[in-house]
């Protein structure tokens, strides 16, 4: 038996593949909507392994660096550092903010970590190019992300630092490239305020008889200092022995320090499940939506085309073609749609996705879950016309 | 299914019920023989349409009985239950408009019938062609039905109405669309096929340059039928004279 739908397919194949790609950029933009929460899901991922960290130690009642402001003593470190269990910690800030660099802004998040080797808590991972932090001051280890090059001069507040290493994927939860800059600097930048603010500050205080007492020589210049120089980081990363469960570390450091721990498997959960939760339902109704107008898409045209059939279709009944052969046409040629659909969908979303800001995550699983997904809508799609189809009465072809 | 062609004693076809009971066939009786074409006309509302749907196995009859060969096929009801197969088995189909299927070949348009019957694919295209060169339009085989004139469409669907070498074949208005000449040559070939393959034709038609070729027609008027005897011409002389 020839395939009826094959040739119904093969005789108006330009008009086929038209729709099936208009039908197939829509599912491009499903697909894509698929893969922005997937990237989202796995720069948090990223974020949290590249941190080396295998605890964050932040203000109690906090949800940590990334989700809420965090402010600890920089010296708590030393008190944990000295703690059953705990290898390496170190200082961090994180600030997300405007850097300038190559005449323009660019969205960062600003990392200050303790100048040191790969490994170290606060650390990048790996670089692509360069070396890691070494000097004290006006270094920045940058991501590819942020447009930065070997050697470029990056604008911090008013602070210039040269780049001497590139990462890859080291971004925010947001999506933001990360800046790593010494801690101090880091620090410095938090807190710096303008000139003209700093004059005001000191001419405040020295007319405040409480701050500039005249028997109280030094006083002054003490709390003056005490003010621009910033001692807070926003948390300690943690690094711990072998053999040693984070749970029970995170727990005595809890108990013995009063601060908040979050173990790796906590800060996951903070960062997906709150972080970008709101994203997540958003972009999940887009996919519920996105779906429902593909599925209204596909079950338009399949109507239309068998509805322009309606003759031959009565003359096929007439001659005695079976129900099922004339079903079996329409939602083959549905299941074509939506699979040329598919086909053209994937290529797009390959070819676009690296164009999008944010990291785009396309699954071979969640291209298997599309393709069911698109056959099945297909199916249901034809079952309007597939019912048109078999209420046509054959007496049709005869007229009268 | 040879011997008797079809028969119909009887028929009787009502729509509505109450006020709005139309009584579309009173009573037809018709008998059409193996080989022979008969012509059906009458004006139109008279039920010629009615008892072709009737004929086809399309509605269900209201009374009355149909018999087709050897078989009945309608006595107060069904007596065939898969309506499909018999006609796509037993009844050939030509319609004013020949209604091909646009996205099949000419081969395939002929072929689809055993093919829908469960011939293989090789063995219904061999018998579609030969029924093809038969009618004249073989060199077409290939061509899709938007490719071909008028008259080489409507040859198209007579070979597939007989591809299943059906006994009945049931032709409704097969000539409207076509001149004389044209519409003479499609009776010849009805009556031609009728002759080699012992089937009975009935023909719809309002035409009056193809009347003179029955031998037999039956006047359907207020769902009733008249049998009158035709002149019997042959087409092919018809179409000589037409042509002088």
């Amino acid at each position: 038996m020839i395939s009826l739908a094959g040739r119904d397919i093969l005789h108006g194949w330009v008009r086929f593949l038209m729709t099936g790609f208009g039908l197939g950029l829509l599912i491009g933009v499903t697909l894509s909507m698929a893969g922005i929460y997937r990237g989202m899901v796995d720069d948090a991922n990223v974020l949290i392994d590249n941190s080396g960290a295998d605890l964050w130690v932040v203000q109690q009642g906090t949800l940590g660096p990334y989700a809420e402001p965090s402010s600890l003593y920089e010296d708590t470190y030393r008190s944990i550092i000295g703690m059953a269990g705990v290898a390496r910690a170190a200082n961090v800030t994180y600030l997300t903010m405007q850097v300038r660099h190559g005449g323009g802004d660019v969205r960062a998040m600003v990392v200050g970590a303790v100048p040191g080797g790969p490994g170290e808590p606060g650390q990048p991972g790996f670089l692509i190019a360069g070396r890691h932090l070494t000097g004290g001051h006006y270094e920045v280890v940058a991501d590819v992300k942020a447009g930065c090059a070997l050697g470029d001069t990056v604008i911090i507040r008013r602070n210039r630092f040269r780049v001497v290493g590139l990462t890859r994927r080291m971004v925010s939860s947001g999506g933001d490239p990360m800046l790593f800059i010494p801690l101090k600097d880091a620090q410095e930048a938090q807190f710096l305020k303008d000139n003209d603010m700093l004059l005001q500050q000191r001419r405040r205080m020295a007319q405040n008889p409480a701050f500039n007492r005249p028997n109280v020589p030094g006083l002054l210049d003490a709390i003056v200092a005490s003010q621009t120089t910033s001692l807070y980081v926003n948390a300690v990363l943690v690094q711990l022995k072998q053999g040693y469960a984070p749970e029970a570390v995170a727990k005595d450091i809890q108990r013995w320090q009063r601060l908040q721990v979050y173990t790796r498997s906590q800060m996951r959960t903070i960062l997906v499940d709150k972080l970008i939760a709101t994203s997540a339902k958003q972009i999940g109704m887009f996919l519920v939506i996105l779906s429902i107008v593909s599925a209204a898409i596909v079950a338009f045209i399949i109507y239309t085309m068998t509805m322009a059939k309606i003759r031959e279709i009565a003359v096929l009944k007439l001659i005695g073609t079976k129900n099922r052969v004339i079903a079996s046409m329409i939602l083959q040629q549905a299941i074509g749609l939506g699979a040329i659909g598919f086909v053209v969908g994937k290529i797009a979303a390959t070819l676009w996705s690296p164009f999008f800001p944010r990291y785009v995550l396309l699954e071979p699983g969640d291209a298997i879950r599309g393709f069911i997904i698109v056959m099945v809508i297909s199916v249901l799609a034809s079952i309007l016309a597939i019912t048109a189809a078999l209420k046509v009465d054959p007496a049709e072809a005869i007229g009268g | 299914m040879s011997g008797n062609g079809i028969v119909i004693e009887g028929l009787q076809k009502r729509y509505g019920s109450g006020d709005t009971l139309v009584d579309a066939l009173k009573g037809v009786d018709m008998q059409v023989a193996p080989a022979e074409v008969v012509g059906l006309v009458g004006p139109s509302g008279s039920g010629k349409s009615t008892l072709l749907k009737c004929l086809g196995a399309v509605i269900e009859p209201s009374a009355g009985l149909m018999r087709l060969g050897e078989k009945i096929i309608y006595d107060g009801g069904w007596k065939i239950r898969d309506l499909r197969a018999l006609r796509r088995d037993n009844i050939g189909f030509v319609f004013q408009a020949p209604y091909l299927i646009p996205f099949l070949d000419v081969v395939d348009n002929v072929a689809l019938l055993p093919m829908l019957a469960g011939e293989r694919n090789g063995a219904a295209r061999k018998r579609a062609m030969e029924l093809l060169e038969a009618l004249d339009v073989a060199h077409r085989a290939k061509a899709m039905p938007a490719q071909l004139s008028g008259g080489e469409q409507q040859r198209v669907a007579i070979a597939r109405a007989l591809v299943n070498h059906p006994p009945v074949i049931l032709a409704d208005e097969p000539t409207a669309p076509l001149d004389s000449q044209r519409a003479l040559a499609v009776i010849a070939i009805l009556n031609d096929m009728a002759r080699q393959y012992e089937t009975a034709i009935i023909i719809v038609t309002h035409d009056e340059k193809i009347i003179p070729t029955f031998r037999r027609i039956y006047h359907i008027r207020d769902g009733r039928t008249h049998e009158e005897a035709g002149e019997g011409k042959s087409p092919h002389e018809l179409i000589k004279i037409d042509k002088a």
